[in-house]
C-alpha cells in the first residue's frame, strides 16, 4: 500500500465525522470608514512613512522617497513617468532580464505599485502584476516605496480577500509595515531580514 | 544523616550534584545550558512533573519567562479587543477546521491535484522517518550539502535538522529565535517565540560563542543582535540552492500555501533558493481561499498581538519566472489520523499554532516549555502530544501532559479556533485511567475499595476516625502534613500540604456536646432539631414541663 492510499484508509477508520454549516457573521465590509486616514495612522504604527500625493504629482513623490538612494530596481511594467521620477540622479535597473541576487542586493531601492490594502490591518497586498514585479524584487533592497492608490484601499482582509480570489494561483505577498522581529525579549526591532525601510505614497484619486 | 537526605533527595528525584555542575556549566558558557536535543521531539524522555521539577530550579528562566508572557498577553488583548467580530471569526474558524476534518480524504485529493496542476510535486509521509527519508533524498539528489529553513513545527516534530546532519547535511535555521536556538543547542520552548526563555544577555552571549562572524562591538541591544544576525544570514540566502518549510494553511481548492512571518527569513527561503520544500501536516488544509480572511484576521492577533504580521506569503505550485521553479510538498500523517479517530480528541487538530494558550497558561508561565518535554508544549501541547504518539500507558512520561493542568479553563477563551482544551483534558485524564485499568489493580483501585467499605457504614467510619488523630503527630507543631511518599499521596503532597487531622473528631465532638446539654438525656437525639438551636430555649421548654 503506498503512502497515500495507508493515509487515506487510517483517516476512513475515524467513521463519518458530520461537517457543520459554517457560519460566517463577520464584517466583511465596514461602512462609513475613511479607510485614507486609517490606512495612514496603521502605516506609522508600524513605523513606515507616509506621504501623500494626487496624480500628476506622482513622479515628484516618486524622486522625493527615493532622494537618499544611490540605485533603484523597478519592475517592467512601472508607468514610464515613474520610472523617469526613479532614474534621475540615481542608477537605475528595470528587472528585463531578471537581476542576479547579488546585482538585488547590491540595488538599495525598489519602487512598485500595489495590488489592493486594508486599512484596518494596515496591510498592503502585492500580486505580482506587471507593476509589481517578482517577489525577490521587493525584497532583497533595503528601502521599498509603494505608490498606493486610495481607490485601492479598501476596509477590511474579507474585501481584499475577494479581490485577490479572483487569481488565487498568482505568488502573492502581504507587508504590514517593514520587516521586524520580537523574539528578543518580545521588544520589536524593525528591519530583520526585509526591507528595513517601508516607504508608501498614498495617491488621492478616489472621489 | 546526610546519606539520608541524599537518599530522600534521589527518591524525590532531586539532584543537587546535577545542579552544581549545570551551574558550573552555566557559568563556563555565560547562559544557562539548553535541553539537548532529544531522540523523539515529542517525547523527551521525562513526565511532566520531572521536568517541572527541573525548569522550576533556573530562577533567570522564570523571570523571562513570566516578563514575556505578561508582555504578549496584554498585546494580544489590546488587538482582540479592538475587534467586535472577534467571536463571530472564532465560531467561523472552528467550523472550517471540524469541516476539514470531516472531509479530509477529499480536500487532500482535491489539494494535490491542484498543486500538481500548477507544476508542483506531492509526497506522502505516513510518519517522521518517511517524512525525512523523502526530504533527505531530494536534498542528495540536488548535490548540496546545507539548506536554509523557515521557522515550521512539522520539522520541529519529526527532528528534521537532526536527521539531516547525520546525514552530512547542514540545516540552517533563519527565524531568529530558531537560530538562538540552534546555535546553543537548545530545544524550543514555545511554539511561536522559541527563545521566549532567554533574555538578551544570554542572546549576546551565544552569538559571540557560536555564531563565527558576531561584530566585535555588539551590545546587547536587541536592535544590535538582531542586525548581526542579519548580516550573518544574509549570505546564506543569497547563496542557499535548497529551502526548507512548513506551512500556516493550504488551501485545497485552488492549491495554495501560506507562511505568516515576521522577519523576513520566511520570504527569503520561499522566493531565493532554486528548489523548496515544504512539510505540512495534513490537517493544515482549508476549503476554500475566501477561508484565508478568517485565519489572517485570528492568527496574527492570537500569536504575536499585532493586526497583521509583517509579511505573508502565498504561492501556488511553480509561479513561472518568480521564485523557486522546483517545488515538493511533502504531506505529514506521524500521529494525525490517530488523533482524527477520537471523537473528542480531534478538536485538537483544529490548532492553527498560534500560542496563545501557554501564553496564558499559569502553568506554563511557571515551569517554561522544556517542561512540558515535547516541542508541542503548553494547553495545546499538554493535548496533543499524547495522542500524536498514543501515550496512555503510565510508563509512557507523556502520559503525564493531560494532569499538566489546574483546568481554569483560560486557555479555551484565548484559542482563536476554539478549542475546548479543558475538556479534552478531563477526556484524556478519562483514556489515561482506562488504558491503566485491569491487570495487577492499581492503588487507587484498593484504595477506593478499601475506603468505601468503611464509608458505606456509619460503624465502620466511626473506627476509620478513632485512628485519626494519631496522624495528628505528622502535622507537627505547624499542623500540616508535608510531602508523604507514599503512592497514593506522593503526587498530591508534593505540592500540596495537608492540614493535620483535629485533635477531635467531629462524632466525638457531637457526643461530647450532647453529654453537656441536659436535653440530651431527656429527649435523645432529634433529628429534626436544628443544630444552631439556641440552648435556653431547651430549659425553658423544661421548666414549663415541669409546671
Amino acid at each position: 500500500m503506498s503512502a497515500k492510499q495507508e493515509i487515506l484508509a487510517r483517516i476512513a477508520r475515524a467513521g463519518h465525522i458530520v461537517p457543520p454549516a459554517i457560519p460566517r457573521e463577520y464584517f466583511r465590509a465596514a461602512a462609513d470608514h475613511d479607510v485614507v486616514a486609517q490606512m495612514e495612522e496603521a502605516l506609522i504604527d508600524y513605523t513606515a512613512t507616509v506621504t501623500h500625493a494626487d496624480e500628476q504629482g506622482i513622479p515628484a513623490a516618486i524622486a522625493q522617497a527615493l532622494s537618499d538612494v544611490p540605485s533603484v530596481v523597478v519592475p517592467p511594467g512601472l508607468p514610464e513617468e515613474w520610472r523617469e521620477a526613479a532614474a534621475q540622479g540615481r542608477d537605475l535597473r528595470v528587472d528585463v532580464p531578471h537581476l542576479t541576487k547579488d546585482e538585488l542586493d547590491h540595488t538599495v531601492a525598489v519602487v512598485t505599485g500595489a495590488r489592493v490594502a486594508v486599512s484596518l490591518s494596515g496591510t498592503i497586498m502585492l500580486d505580482g502584476e506587471p507593476d509589481q514585479g517578482r517577489r525577490a524584487i521587493t525584497l532583497v533592497p533595503d528601502t521599498h516605496v509603494i505608490v498606493l492608490r486610495a481607490s485601492q484601499i479598501v476596509a477590511t482582509v474579507p474585501e481584499a480577500v475577494t479581490i485577490l480570489g479572483e487569481h488565487p494561483e498568482r505568488a502573492t505577498t502581504w507587508i504590514a509595515g517593514p520587516s521586524a522581529t520580537s523574539d528578543i525579549e518580545l521588544i520589536r526591532v524593525d528591519g530583520v531580514h526585509g526591507p528595513r525601510n517601508l516607504r508608501v505614497i498614498i495617491v488621492d484619486d478616489a472621489s | 544523616m546526610i546519606e539520608s537526605v541524599s537518599k530522600l533527595a534521589t527518591k524525590l528525584n532531586l539532584n543537587p550534584t546535577a545542579w552544581a555542575a549545570k551551574d558550573e556549566e552555566a557559568a563556563e558558557l555565560g547562559w544557562y545550558p539548553g535541553h539537548p536535543a532529544p531522540k523523539d521531539p515529542l517525547r523527551w524522555g521525562q513526565s511532566f512533573p520531572e521536568g517541572a521539577r527541573e525548569t522550576l530550579q533556573n530562577t533567570q528562566m522564570r523571570r523571562n519567562l513570566g516578563y514575556a508572557t505578561r508582555k504578549i498577553r496584554s498585546k494580544r488583548n489590546t488587538r482582540v479587543d479592538e475587534m467586535p467580530d472577534w467571536e463571530a471569526l472564532r465560531e467561523s474558524a472552528s467550523a472550517i477546521k471540524r469541516n476539514v476534518a470531516a472531509h479530509l480524504p477529499e480536500l487532500l485529493e482535491q489539494f494535490e491535484n491542484n498543486v500538481t496542476a500548477r507544476g508542483g510535486i506531492v509526497h506522502w509521509a505516513r510518519d517522521a522517518q518517511e517524512a525525512n527519508e523523502i526530504a533527505h533524498s531530494l536534498i542528495k539528489a540536488k548535490g548540496v550539502d546545507e539548506v536554509v529553513k523557515v521557522k515550521s513545527m512539522a520539522t520541529q516534530e519529526i527532528n528534521f535538522n537532526e536527521y539531516m546532519a547525520e546525514r552530512g547535511i547542514q540545516a540552517w535555521e533563519t527565524d531568529l529565535a530558531e537560530m538562538i536556538v540552534q546555535l546553543s543547542d537548545d530545544m524550543p520552548s514555545h511554539i511561536v517565540v522559541p527563545a521566549l526563555h532567554r533574555n538578551r544577555a544570554e542572546v549576546k552571549a551565544i552569538f559571540e560563542a557560536r555564531m563565527g562572524d558576531a561584530p566585535a562591538d555588539m551590545g546587547n541591544e536587541p536592535r544590535e543582535l538582531a542586525m548581526a544576525a542579519r548580516a550573518h544570514l544574509r549570505k546564506k540566502f543569497l547563496s542557499a540552492k535548497v529551502a526548507i518549510s512548513g506551512a500556516n494553511l493550504g488551501v485545497a481548492e485552488s492549491g495554495t500555501l501560506a507562511v505568516y512571518e515576521s522577519e523576513g527569513n520566511g520570504r527569503m527561503c520561499l522566493t531565493l533558493p532554486e528548489t523548496l520544500i515544504t512539510i505540512m501536516g495534513i490537517e493544515k488544509l482549508v476549503p476554500t481561499y475566501e477561508d484565508i480572511e478568517v485565519f489572517s484576521q485570528l492568527l496574527p492577533r492570537s500569536a504575536t498581538g499585532e493586526r497583521m504580521n509583517p509579511y505573508t506569503s502565498f504561492w501556488t505550485g511553480v509561479t513561472p519566472g518568480d521564485g523557486p521553479q522546483e517545488f515538493h510538498l511533502i504531506l505529514l500523517d506521524n500521529g494525525r489520523t490517530d488523533v482524527l479517530a477520537d471523537p473528542v480528541g480531534r478538536e485538537a487538530l483544529k490548532c492553527i499554532r498560534c500560542g496563545a494558550c501557554m501564553n496564558i497558561c499559569p502553568v506554563y508561565q511557571h515551569v517554561g516549555g522544556h517542561a512540558y518535554n515535547s516541542v508541542y508544549p503548553g494547553p495545546i501541547g499538554a493535548i496533543l502530544t499524547p495522542q500524536l504518539i498514543g501515550a496512555f500507558d503510565h510508563h509512557d512520561p507523556a502520559s503525564s501532559l493531560p494532569f499538566a493542568s489546574s483546568l481554569c479553563g483560560a486557555c479555551y477563551d484565548a484559542c482563536p479556533v476554539k478549542i475546548d482544551i479543558p475538556t479534552i483534558l478531563v477526556h484524556l485524564r478519562h483514556r489515561y485511567t482506562e488504558a491503566n485499568r485491569g491487570g495487577v489493580p492499581s492503588i487507587w483501585d484498593v484504595g477506593m475499595k478499601a475506603a468505601s467499605k468503611f464509608m458505606a457504614s456509619g460503624s465502620g467510619m466511626v473506627a476509620a476516625e478513632k485512628l485519626l488523630p494519631a496522624a495528628r503527630i505528622l502535622g507537627g507543631p505547624g499542623r500540616k502534613i508535608g510531602h508523604i511518599p507514599l503512592p497514593m499521596a506522593t503526587n498530591w503532597t508534593f505540592v500540596r500540604d495537608v492540614p493535620a487531622p483535629p485533635a477531635q473528631t467531629f462524632r466525638q465532638w457531637w457526643d461530647e456536646r450532647e453529654e453537656d446539654s441536659p436535653a440530651a438525656h431527656q429527649t435523645g437525639a432529634d433529628p429534626a432539631t436544628p443544630e444552631h438551636q439556641p440552648h435556653h430555649q431547651h430549659h425553658h421548654e423544661h421548666a414549663r414541663e415541669g409546671k
